[in-house]
């Protein structure tokens, strides 16, 4: 942080508590990176805010217009910043200059959570730049590498124009959700064999259930099925002649691959991918980093850190973060009271087979067999979970009724956002859906020689939701920006299998 | 102290400069800005400035939450579209940005959309007052102007290093070399030099609609006038069969259901002229919107007269502008039109509708007058 310039210390006063907090969290058992807190101005802290938590990042006009976004909210006292943490090591966390000692101290501990959850939980695993050579510690310098993107950005926006590499970079950013969460935990092909050369087409056997009786052939490969299995076979063939030969979720990675970009184009957008996959972990996990934080930050306040004066305030203040609004899910509620709920289950052994098979309500309600392991298992959870799989795993009927979850949707009929459900099944259901790909549709390339010239083909896993189409319709141009020849997404629009299509010129939208 | 974000920021302010540009036809006829405009700064809505993504779209997808009601209840917020990178949950929700513009900054806009030739200031000089301001201190000065309690201050500092101050007996002796004096600087204040004049038919057959297109077009007008020179003054006159002069609220909402007899306004205007504005020192700017609707052929004819002898004369230009209304004959622009048509100081056009008022504001202002 050398070129932050300015004196961000913090005070002796804070200092102090920053050493007894930091004593106390690790008292509990978090196990957290070294953490540096600096305590900035309110346009200070607007400012790095606007850069995402960073000191310096790619010069770009969107941190401008967060920073003018930031600073009017503030300026019209609808909002304020609390607290900034980021997955760095040592990791960086910043505090408002002029918020009280309560707040200072609540923030504190509510960072700590956070960094032993960026160096504990497998989704943030994938940001970690290797080991130390020394100490073996997890090697994590965002900052650095944040900054050097900076640099590359800066270099060739001093070669090639602010404007154009501008522009190009409003492409890549179109295009920045367009990523494979599964990627990182995909070991790398290697180099496929020179040995598969084209072989003669053999046409492959089609894959039909064993039969050990000849007549019963017909019976357990009926005609429909091998029909269906003949189809399958030639569909999985057509899409190993092309290319990709599977479908790439990855579709910045594709492009950084395959397009025909020049190098100041590849560099570009080399930046932006790396970092959509550096804060994809913090979209993923949003519930369960928020809810241990929150967590976390009140045990070590009412246990620990807060004497009999302040804990009327620090009560006030914890109330508002945990606030609900209807048609709003709040993280941090969400994820703090559901680790309580796993915490309390394990401490009664709420579990296993006797526990799912019991459908005595008064046993259920009474059942504890003081087995204690609420504080382990929580552990365990914050580490091996993410997002979709904590709800999917832990979010329980009972859970769902004393939270009074609900899910909803717009009604067309009424014009109207309304309560859809509070069925566990379909309250879970919609939870998920919306946690699915942190959010975003699923889109994958599929042929880079669509039509057989060399046209880029994009597909939309639909899933019940459609598209927005004037997004779409930019997106398509985008890319067609980055990969030269004319793109299409296929999708579905009402029900209708759909191409978008933009070629340069013109958006066109067709039925298939 | 300057920030780092300063140069995103500003090239932020450049792209909101665009929309803004882009936007401002729509923004003219829908009259928008009038409500939204403070002292000298407009606050203008954008459109949402995003980079499109691939999303689902709006109301595809509903959500969870938590809380009260029961089903088929509505809620009472629309949700929010989370963009699942916010850190706080407590944060305020997604507004449409506004941005702030100076008057200034959005005459330039409006120069550039509509390529408005700069005014040619019509060889009057600029009238300039020199007004004296005191900002700073120096050594030297007539004695009149001696700052004592800085001269006292430096004499107490010198004494005090050379050890000759004596607390028990604070004596203090300023040298020649103590002596502080206040120094001015000579600024120029522009005063007013160009004063907009107008005009309006507030008679029976005037609507509201017609007077809303009214206002709107003097807004610009105003707007880019006041870039041009550096004081101006504006003054109302409303007529119908008798006119008289108003501020400008009432200019906006008066309606009379009387007669109409142009002449009346037009001599009056002449008479504010001549009392307060002589025409050698002033760049005068009589606007007059009307339907178009005169009393007779005579007053007309009165009206020509006026114009000729005295508005024109003292005048940059004189604009009037017809608005469409269905009461009125329409007949004025045409006996305008008739008698003036070697006048390039008068400049007359038709405003249909609100879509007419941005070519209406380029005919009357495009000439660099």
């Amino acid at each position: 942080m050398a070129q932050f310039a300015l004196k961000t210390a913090l005070p002796n006063y804070l200092r102090d508590e920053q050493l007894r907090i930091e004593e106390f969290a690790r008292g509990v058992g978090l196990d957290f990176f070294p953490t540096i807190f600096e305590m900035l101005s309110y346009d200070q802290m607007n400012e790095v805010a606007a850069y995402g938590g960073f000191p310096t990042r790619y010069p770009h006009w969107r941190w401008g217009m967060e920073y003018e976004k930031l600073s009017k909210s503030h300026e019209y006292g609808l909002s304020k910043i609390y607290e900034l943490v980021i997955n760095n090591n040592p990791a960086i966390a910043y505090l408002l200059e002029g918020n009280s000692l309560v707040d200072q101290k609540l923030v504190m501990a509510h960072v700590y959570a956070h960094v032993d959850f960026f160096k504990n939980n497998f989704c943030f695993r994938m940001t970690s730049q290797g080991r130390h050579r020394k100490d073996r510690s997890d090697v994590r310098k965002w900052i650095d590498a944040l900054a050097n993107h900076g640099a590359i950005v800066r270099k060739w926006a001093n070669r090639v124009g602010l404007e154009t590499v501008e522009q190009f970079i409003d492409a890549c950013l179109s295009l920045e959700n367009l990523i494979d969460p599964q990627k990182p935990f995909i070991p790398k092909l290697s180099a496929p064999s020179t040995s598969e050369e084209a072989e003669p087409e053999e046409t492959p056997e089609v894959p039909l259930l064993r039969v050990d009786r000849e007549y019963m052939e017909s019976f357990i490969n009926p005609e429909e099925f091998v029909e269906s299995q003949k189809k399958k076979l030639a569909e999985e063939q057509e899409q190993s002649q092309r290319f990709p030969s599977a479908p790439d979720r990855d579709v910045l990675g594709f492009l950084l691959e395959q397009a025909p970009l020049e190098r100041w184009e590849r560099e570009c957008l080399a930046v932006v991918r790396a970092e959509a996959y550096y804060f994809l972990p913090q979209m993923q996990t949003k519930i369960m980093n928020e809810g241990w934080a929150s967590y976390w930050h009140s045990r070590l306040m009412t246990e620990s850190i807060c004497d009999a004066s302040e804990i009327v305030d620090y009560a006030d203040r914890c109330a508002s973060v945990l606030a609900t609004t209807p048609g709003q899910l709040n993280p941090y509620k969400l994820g703090i009271e559901l680790f309580r709920h796993i915490e309390d289950r394990w401490n009664k052994g709420q579990f296993g087979k006797e526990w799912d098979e019991c459908s005595d309500f008064e046993l259920r309600r009474h059942w504890d067999r003081r087995t204690g392991l609420g504080r382990e298992k929580i552990f365990e959870v914050r580490a091996l979970y993410n997002d979709v799989t904590f709800i999917d795993e832990y979010l329980t009927e009972d859970f769902v009724f004393d939270q009074k979850l609900y899910s909803f949707g717009y009604n067309q009929r009424n014009d109207r956002w309304e309560i859809e459900s509070r069925q566990f099944q379909e309250v879970k259901g919609q939870l998920l859906t919306t946690l699915t790909n942190a959010g975003n549709p699923i889109i994958s390339v599929v042929d880079a020689n669509h039509g057989n010239r060399s046209e880029l083909l994009l597909e939309h896993t639909h899933q019940g939701a459609d598209l927005r189409l004037d997004w779409a319709n930019e997106v398509c141009k985008a890319l067609c920006r980055v990969w030269t020849r004319p793109v299409e997404i296929h999708t579905v629009v009402d029900e209708k299998p759909t191409a978008l299509r933009f070629d340069g010129k013109d958006y066109s939208q067709k039925s298939l | 102290m300057s920030l780092r974000i300063d140069q995103d920021h500003s090239r932020f302010r450049n792209i909101v400069r665009g929309r803004i540009r882009q936007n401002l036809r729509k923004y003219i006829s829908k009259g928008e800005l009038l409500g939204r405009q403070g002292k000298d700064l407009v606050s203008i809505p954008i459109p949402h400035i995003d980079i499109p993504k691939l999303r689902f779209g709006d109301k595809q997808q509903g959500g969870v939450a938590q809380g009260e009601g029961e089903p088929g209840d509505p809620l009472s917020a629309s949700p929010q579209d989370g963009d699942g990178q916010g850190k706080a949950g407590d944060q305020a929700g997604d507004h449409a940005l506004e941005v702030e513009l100076t008057l200034d900054e959005l005459a330039d806009i409006l120069g550039e959309e509509l390529e408005l030739p700069n005014i040619e200031n019509k060889g009057k000089s600029a009238i300039v007052d020199k007004k004296d301001r005191y900002v700073g201190v120096r050594n030297v000065g007539p004695n009149s102007l001696r700052h004592f309690k800085r001269t006292f201050r430096s004499a107490l500092r010198r004494q005090i290093a050379l050890g000759t101050y004596d607390p028990k007996r604070p004596v203090i002796i300023p040298t020649r070399d103590d002596m502080r004096y206040k120094s001015w600087k000579t600024e120029e204040e522009p005063v007013a030099n160009a004063v907009i004049l107008y005009m309006m038919d507030v008679s029976g057959s005037m609507g509201d609609e017609q007077k809303e297109i009214v206002r709107i077009e003097s807004f610009w007008i105003d707007t880019w006038l006041r870039r041009q020179y550096k004081g101006i003054e504006t003054r109302f006159i409303i007529h119908d069969a008798a006119a008289r002069e108003v501020d400008r609220d009432t200019f906006f909402r008066t309606r009379e259901s009387g007669g109409t007899m142009i002449s009346s306004a037009y001599r009056l205007a002449a008479d504010i002229i001549e009392r307060d504005y002589p025409a050698s020192q002033w760049n005068i700017y009589p606007f007059h919107f009307s339907d178009g609707d005169n009393w007779s052929v005579d007053d007309t004819l009165l009206c020509v007269d006026i114009l000729k002898k005295l508005l024109l004369p003292s005048a940059n230009v004189f604009c009037y502008g017809q608005v469409d209304s269905p009461y009125g004959s329409g007949q004025f622009i045409k006996d305008l039109k008739e008698h003036f048509s070697d006048h390039d100081q008068l400049i007359t056009s038709e405003i249909n509708d609100r879509d007419a008022i941005v070519e209406s504001i380029r005919e009357f202002l495009g000439k660099g007058k």
